[in-house]
């Protein structure tokens, strides 16, 4: 499995190699080595042309491929071009600045999180805290009203002047 | 002439420490900038200095596959966009190295160099298409990996 980091620039291929002292970067070997001491594989928009060629042990088609590489390029079908290519660098460019998907798991999990504490919350309202204060209730508050009403509160730009004291109703 | 914004091909110049550096020359109907860092001290290279050296540098006849990714991963981090001449003197020495995949990927780093300035690229192409003919150097677009 070829790890990647993702990087600033691209992904920066992290190559396992099973023979450390071979040291030679082979992406069909795996294990949890990263041979640091070798130059590496990288992608990176800054550095187009890494030190090394992404596939180092070439089986025998891909020899053949890089004999005919050393003639007449117009030779070559777009195929062949292509295998090049892929011979050499792993992800073309705007395969590197290709973004990931990432960002609808973050958004779809804060959403889910949110819900859930809506839940939380709902759940809490009936479950959780007792009877709200009687003082609350529509007969008190109309009492309390009309009191706050005959009191004249706040009569010059607040509560009082939005009543109509001559015909008795709200503004 | 509208001057279209960040056209020239010199747009991309910060004045960076190391200087500010030639890009592509303009097409005449662009306005170009001088160059206007002012050193303290020592010669200022020109624009045309500075591909004259980057040609040199690659037309060596015996470049070594290091020299080259050196040298292009060094131009690449320029703040600037090469210049044809120079771009053909390194398809050129990939040529010789017998390396068509760096080719096909130089093309791809000056694309990605211009950044938003999207008419660099078709013209760069336009300039060097007698090369990439003649080599049979494809470009990015002819062989579909331009699209992620």
């Amino acid at each position: 499995m070829i790890r990647t980091r993702r990087g600033k620039f691209g992904t920066c291929v992290i190559r396992d190699s099973a023979h450390v002292a071979s040291s030679v970067p082979d992406e069909l070997v795996h294990v949890d080595v990263l041979d640091c001491s070798v130059p590496q594989y990288n992608n990176r928009l800054d550095t187009p042309l890494p030190d090394v060629p992404f596939v180092r042990n070439l089986g025998a088609d891909q020899k053949k491929l890089k004999e005919k590489e050393k003639g007449a390029w117009t030779s070559l079908s777009k195929e062949e071009k292509l295998a090049l290519y892929r011979l050499s660098f792993e992800l073309t460019y705007p395969e590197m600045k290709r973004g990931s998907g990432e960002w609808k798991t973050v958004l779809g999990g804060i959403f889910f999180f949110l819900g859930f504490t809506g839940l939380l919350v709902w759940w809490q309202r009936f479950s959780v805290f007792g009877d709200v204060p009687h003082t609350l209730s529509p007969e008190w508050v109309e009492q309390q009203t009309q009191r706050m009403l005959d009191m004249r509160v706040n009569p010059v730009h607040g509560f009082s002047t939005k009543w109509d004291y001559e015909k008795k109703q709200w503004k | 002439m509208t001057k279209k914004r960040l056209v020239m091909f010199r747009a991309a110049v910060r004045l960076s420490v190391s200087g500010v550096r030639s890009l592509t020359r303009s097409r005449p109907q662009y306005a170009a900038p001088l160059a206007a860092r002012c050193y303290s001290h020592g010669k200022q290279e020109t624009d045309e200095e500075f591909d004259a050296r980057w040609v040199s540098y690659f037309s060596k006849p015996d470049i070594d596959a290091w020299e080259l990714r050196k040298g292009m991963n060094t131009l690449i981090g320029y703040d600037l966009v090469p210049e044809p001449k120079i771009l053909e003197a390194a398809l050129r020495a990939c040529r010789r190295l017998n390396d068509l995949g760096s080719a096909i990927r130089i093309l791809e780093a000056v694309k990605d160099k211009a950044g938003p300035h999207k008419e660099i690229y078709p013209y760069l192409i336009q300039e060097l298409r007698p090369t990439l003919n003649e080599l049979g150097i494809s470009t990015p677009e002819e062989l579909g990996i331009d699209k992620a």
